[in-house]
């Protein structure tokens, strides 16, 4: 007999002690920040503790079936804690220098990740809903942070008009569904659905409004226009940190919607997720090569590798499904040490995201160096590092599904791809350093970071026990 | 003879005020005063939709879920209008065609 709240144990954690960490860094000088800090740290833990404590191998639904706790959500629950406190690490002497490290950054980084958790269990539009827009909320005040940044503050804006809308076009589509169904209820939906009552002239009109939602969400081309300017404008911190543990709650989104609720019009949003697959990876790809700025650059890179993950996800079956997550899952660790490595350059005054900052980097310091080759290498695919067996995996289960042709318009996306990364890392190794300034961090930032560069390749040369973990999350979850 | 609007008459409603809406952002070019307005539109026009399915249909989900959307659009409009205010003190403008800072 389990408890009902057994299944938002992790979440009711999380907000407790967000709403502790607001109270008390009130009355915290701020030589004791690091107070704060730490017991956000301590709950991050507490939290990737309890999921991996009370994970069950049945879905365990809740709260009336707006939450289901499954194994699926405890295993991105998992990895988004994972990400936000290696993303916090990573960023304290960032923020630091520039006046930043507050409070109110651990509190709304709290209160994000309790959103992308919502999303994650979601298994009712309600809670997807609510979910995503705590999740948005937060991350449009963290773009607005730095106050007196003029770029920050017109990413910020552009990030929330672009972002309503999203969320609104979504809803308009979840308005249609509801209104073809009757109900709100992902489970109950995809049995309507399977049973052919839904009136299906609604239905696809919703599902188009909720595909393209969902795309903006995403990033992917042609809903695109916000990523590059949210990213170069935003203080890297908040880059990073919309940069990575958000994308595994908008994989958990694009499958709770098109993989559960709307299975049954697996046709339909099949063709529209191959657009948008292939205008990402070419549009991300090609647009890329002209960036100067490192962070612009990721920016259009985050897009091609949206396309790729939807690769996968437009063979609508577990093998597909499943490369798809672990496609996510490695862009999200590999995402979190590119933009590690750009603020451990950063130091006042200086932001380090041109790409002739990283100018003979080898020759400031090797290791570092080594540690950005990892992460262009896993970026464009190279092997034996982790973004290899990612693209393998997405590439696989295209052919898999049928999808030839589609498959060979993304190896030669990557390959066009392969050009802007590998020049970061001829920056690095064949040009002489022209800042010769040491490089300075805390000792907890360089070993984790060195650790997650180093992850990126064990996990590419075994990457087995991750696929399988992600094969048997999905299975186990109700994916088939 | 008078007879009670149908759903459709509803649902039409709701899409000329989403179509509104989606004009008043992507055609305005200039006060950013009026996407937040727009915005605040689109929002209404899901909670016709909402409201009339719901009542056609006798399901309360519906209606409970428009009082989430009013909610949250409260929230998100304090939050746009803070960055509104922030915008104005730093660039001297809320114009839409000068947020043109940021381009590559």
């Amino acid at each position: 007999m389990t408890h009902a709240l057994l299944p938002v144990l992790p979440e009711a954690v999380l907000l407790a002690a967000a709403c502790t960490v607001l109270l008390l860094d009130l009355f915290l000088p701020p030589s004791r920040r690091h107070w704060s800090f730490w017991l956000t740290q301590a709950t991050l833990l507490a939290c990737a503790a309890i999921t991996v404590a009370t994970a069950e191998l049945q879905p365990l639904h809740a709260f009336g079936g707006l939450v289901v706790d499954d194994m699926l959500s405890d295993f991105l629950k998992l990895l988004s804690c994972v990400a936000v406190s290696t993303m916090l690490f990573y960023s304290r002497g960032y923020l630091a220098v520039r006046g930043l490290f507050r409070g109110e950054v651990l509190v709304l980084t709290m209160l994000a990740l309790l959103g992308m958790m919502v999303m994650i269990s979601a298994a009712s539009f309600l809670t997807l809903y609510l979910g995503l827009e705590l999740l948005a909320l937060c991350l449009y005040s963290m773009v607005a942070m730095h106050r007196t940044s003029n770029a920050a503050s017109e990413a910020a804006m552009k990030y929330f008009v672009l972002g309503a809308l999203a969320s609104g076009m979504l809803l308009y589509g979840m308005s249609m569904v509801y209104g073809a169904t009757g109900s709100l209820d992902i489970h109950r939906i995809a049995r309507v659905i399977h049973a052919g009552q839904g009136n299906g002239t609604v239905l696809l009109f919703g599902l188009v409004f909720v595909v393209s939602g969902i795309a903006f969400k995403l990033g992917a081309v042609p809903y695109h226009m916000w990523v590059p300017d949210v990213y170069h404008g935003a203080p890297t911190a908040v880059t990073l940190l919309i940069g990575t543990a958000p994308k595994l709650a908008a994989f958990a989104l694009t499958l709770r919607l098109l993989g559960v609720a709307l299975a049954g019009l697996e046709f339909d949003w099949q063709g529209m997720l191959i657009v948008l697959s292939l205008l990402s990876m070419v549009l991300g790809n090609v647009t890329a090569i002209a960036q100067t700025n490192i962070k612009r650059m990721l920016a259009y890179s985050t897009i091609a590798n949206m396309g790729f993950m939807l690769l996968g996800f437009l063979a609508a079956n577990l093998a597909g499904y499943s490369a798809a997550m672990f496609y996510v899952v490695a862009y999200v660790l590999t995402s979190l040490a590119s933009f590690g490595v750009v603020m451990l350059l950063a130091r006042e005054g200086f932001e380090a995201d041109r790409i002739e900052d990283f100018r003979g980097l080898n020759q400031r310091s090797p290791w570092w160096a080594f540690i950005m080759l990892l992460v262009m290498f896993s970026l464009a695919g190279v092997p034996p590092t982790l973004g290899f067996y990612a693209k393998f995996a997405v590439i696989e289960a295209a052919v898999g599904a049928g999808f030839i042709w589609l498959a060979v318009a993304a190896v030669l996306a990557s390959l066009v791809g392969a050009f802007y990364y590998l020049r970061v890392v001829k920056v690095m190794y064949f040009e002489d350093a022209v800042d010769t300034t040491p490089i300075v961090a805390r000792g907890d930032n360089r070993a984790l970071l060195s650790a997650n560069g180093l992850a990126l390749l064990l996990f590419g040369i075994l990457p087995q026990p991750l696929m399988g973990l992600c094969v048997v999350a999905l299975a186990q979850s109700g994916f088939l | 003879m008078i007879t009670a609007p149908a759903l459709a008459h509803y649902l039409v409603l709701g899409a000329i005020l989403f179509a509104i809406a989606m004009a008043g952002i992507f055609l305005n070019r200039k006060n950013v005063i009026i996407l937040l307005m727009a915005i605040e539109l689109m929002l209404l026009a899901v909670n016709m939709n909402f409201i009339a399915f719901s009542s056609f249909m006798d399901d309360m989900a519906g209606q409970v879920f428009v009082f989430f959307i009013l909610t949250v659009a409260a929230a998100e409009s304090a939050i746009g209008l803070a960055i509104l205010v922030l915008l104005f003190r730093n660039v001297g403008t809320i114009n839409v065609e000068d947020l043109d800072r940021l381009k590559g």
